[in-house]
């Protein structure tokens, strides 16, 4: 029996459960109402329909989730047992090739067999299949009718459906939140082990604090000496990341978020700030083919006319200057936040001394918002470290330890994306660079974050 | 009514600031109807009223405070000393440095008190050395009534200090400037009876070098601090004269009704 008709099947007795229990509810509570017992008439009708259809869905669908994962390896147990698998070849290798072979023409992935062992099991396991597939439709529909029946049995007119229902309500949401935490300690633990397989092979102080980045030649069997050196990749990170864009960000969107709350009129805040917040929802590619066939190679043309060696096409600089603008609106709306949530006497205070707007502004609105504004740049930062698409398609790979705005240099995420693509062998130590690499990136942005939201949030405290 | 200008003409006071058939508007909405009166120089001046009177916003014509309100309108005339200050010509940052202001809320910045102090002479240019601005903080300490306190901890900061401290900080920030007229606007209002009394004696020490309008919600400390009454009512000026007769002998109805508490 296939997934679909399971499934419809069990929907639809879900609805006949809620229905019947409803309808068995509102029978049950006009009697009592009809002999006077008010009270004792507890949930809505509709409450015990969902309790019993819930109770005649959840115990079947988790059974359905478990035998997913146990059926197929009943289906081959079956298979082994048959009479045509005693001829399999001995060494599990090619024991499971031929096992993989004869499932893929069972379920019709594959039409024709390469090895006639396989075509032999095709029948077994067509039939194993089946049989277990039947198997467990009629346990899911037994667990089903159970649980419906027993919930049904206790449709009662002071039975407190409703209650139950809430606390599955609960429990369902619980689950939800839970997911999102186990996925991300799930991702971290990966991050972990990959990352401690590659250390095994490369010392990690080689790879902290090594210059010489050149996983290529390590691939080529050269050793992984010498190889593994991410400190250029660390510095092009920092010095379009933190540099560059922190440049173009800082002024550009501080100045904004000052002209936005202190200079604007109403009018012109209202239709300033949210074209200013577009910019944050352009994707990040967008920008990345503006950087890589516009920007950058006007940056190249202008360095080549004003004499500059070494001036390449993938530009430091590029990448840089459109990771800055891509970041402005968010350093505006965190330093918009931060001024605003600087209270209104303070501005009074100062204007009544004589103060213009400006020395306002400079001497009181910005010493007063600081660390508001140096938790959002920490935040930007951390942000403009783990961009990936513009400096992919901007800032070249080339792993130059090198000071020249001009000059091309490599990030960390460029590294990774570079490392991951393509056909891969994993248990390469270039392979499994990049989950160290992906460990050093995570690590670095956590404590950024830790940081400014602590700086953001003991700021607010100071006015509150 | 009629709005006739209540004035007081007394031959040995000086007239700082005059305002005749002030009218006020938040949009549509206006706040204060037709209010005419001179502040001098030599008295302490204090409005009283209930609350939404318009006091407040009346004081806040005086340095042009409502300019930061985006809304808000001004007509009639202000002068200082005999200047109109709506006029195109007058320069509200040097009107400010002239008429000093007071708020509700102390609001020392959250820098050090010298920093509090020094902030306005800095500004202004009033100070032409460091040891110029020492003699500028200590002198604008002192008379706050604050430097016996906090002359050992010049460098703290003005945010650590009492509500009433804060407040005399605030007063001190206001002198440092040299201004003509200072306003308070319920300066006393988020301070306990011991700080209370101290502002209104400072406010006794001042009087004469400063004209003084102190906006207050407490009759009795108008009674004890001011030598000029005006009483506001739904944005208009009731009555004005001096406070022994406002209190005493009040000539409108509406004046000894509140006075005796029977609104407000």
């Amino acid at each position: 029996m296939t997934g679909p008709a399971i499934f419809l099947l069990l929907a639809g007795l879900g609805a006949i459960a809620w229905v019947s229990a409803r309808a068995r509810a509102l029978r049950l509570q006009t009697a009592a109402r009809a002999s006077g017992r008010r009270d004792a008439v507890h949930s809505l009708p509709g409450y015990h329909g969902w309790y019993v259809a819930l109770w005649t869905l959840i115990p079947a669908a988790i059974f359905l989730a478990a035998w997913t994962n146990i059926a197929p390896g009943l289906v081959t147990q079956d298979v082994l047992a048959s009479p045509a698998a005693q001829n399999l070849p001995a060494d599990a290798f090619s024991r499971s090739a031929v096992l993989a072979e004869a499932r893929a023409i069972a379920t019709g992935r594959q039409t024709g067999a390469f090895n006639p062992l396989s075509q032999g099991l095709v029948e077994p396991y067509r039939q194993a299949t089946e049989k277990f597939g039947y198997a467990g439709a009629a346990l899911a529909l037994v667990l089903a009718f159970a649980g419906g029946a027993y919930a049904f049995t206790r449709v009662r007119p002071d039975f407190r459906a409703r209650t139950r229902v809430e606390r599955l309500v609960m429990a369902g949401l619980l689950i939800a939140s839970l997911l999102a935490i186990i996925t991300t300690l799930g991702i971290v633990s990966s991050l972990l082990w990959e990352s401690f397989r590659f250390f095994s092979m490369v010392n990690p102080i080689d790879f902290l604090f090594g210059t010489k980045w050149s996983p290529q030649s390590a691939a080529m069997g050269y050793g992984n000496e010498d190889a593994f050196g991410a400190v250029p990749l660390f510095w092009g990170t920092i010095f379009i990341g933190a540099i560059i864009a922190m440049a173009v960000a800082i002024p550009l969107g501080l100045m904004s978020a000052i002209y936005l709350t202190q200079y604007a009129r109403p009018a012109v805040r209202k239709w300033m700030k949210p074209i200013l917040e577009v910019l944050a929802g352009v994707p990040t590619v967008v920008y990345g083919y503006f950087a890589a066939l516009t920007i950058a190679p006007a940056l190249r043309d202008f360095a080549v006319s004003i004499g500059i060696h070494g001036a390449s096409s993938e530009s430091a600089l590029a990448a840089g200057l459109v990771m800055g603008v891509m970041i402005i609106p968010f350093v505006s709306s965190m330093a918009d936040d931060s001024i605003a949530a600087v209270p209104q006497s303070m501005r009074d205070g100062s204007l009544a001394m004589g103060a213009t707007t400006s020395e306002t502004i400079r001497k009181v609105l910005i010493p007063a918002a600081l660390p508001g504004v140096v938790g959002g740049v920490l935040l930007a930062v951390s942000r403009a470290i783990g961009e990936t698409m513009i400096v992919v398609m901007a800032a070249g790979l080339a792993a130059n330890l090198t000071l020249n705005p001009f000059a091309s240099v490599t990030t960390v995420t460029t590294q990774i994306v570079q490392l991951l693509t393509g056909d891969q062998e994993f248990d390469s130590a270039k392979t499994l660079a990049a989950f160290a690499l992906g460990l050093v990136l995570f690590v670095v942005t956590l404590l950024l974050n830790i940081v400014a939201l602590r700086v953001v949030k003991k700021y607010r405290e100071a006015y509150e | 009514m009629m709005h006739e200008p209540q004035t007081l003409k007394a031959a040995d006071t000086t007239t700082k600031m005059t305002a005749r058939d002030v009218k006020v508007f938040y949009g549509e909405k206006q706040a204060i109807n037709g209010v005419s009166i001179d502040v001098d120089m030599d008295n302490v001046t204090a409005f009283i009223g209930p609350s939404g009177c318009g006091k407040s916003t009346f004081l806040r014509t005086l340095n042009r405070m409502n300019d930061t309100v985006a809304s808000a309108r001004v007509e009639g005339s202000i002068t200082l000393d005999g200047e109109d200050i709506y006029a195109s010509t007058m320069d509200v940052v040097q009107l400010r440095a002239r008429v000093g202001m007071v708020f509700q809320k102390p609001n020392p910045f959250p820098k050090s008190i010298y920093e509090n102090i020094a902030y306005g002479p800095r500004i202004h240019g009033l100070a032409s050395s460091k040891a110029d601005l020492d003699v500028v903080v200590e002198k604008s300490l002192r008379r706050a009534g604050l430097w016996e306190e906090v002359k050992d901890r010049l460098h703290d900061s003005g945010t650590a200090l009492s509500g009433g401290q804060q407040q005399r900080l605030c007063i001190g920030r206001a002198i440092a400037v040299e201004p003509e007229v200072i306003l308070m606007d319920e300066p006393c209002s988020a301070l306990d009876p011991i700080a209370t009394a101290k502002i209104e004696e400072l406010i006794h020490e001042l009087r004469g070098r400063y004209a003084i309008v102190i906006v207050t919600h407490n009759m009795q400390q108008a009674a004890r601090v001011s030598q000029r009454t005006a009483f506001f009512h739904l944005g208009e000026l009731v009555e004005y004269g001096v406070t022994s007769d406002i209190f005493t002998n009040p000539r409108q109805e509406r004046t000894k009704d509140y006075i005796t508490g029977r609104y407000g």
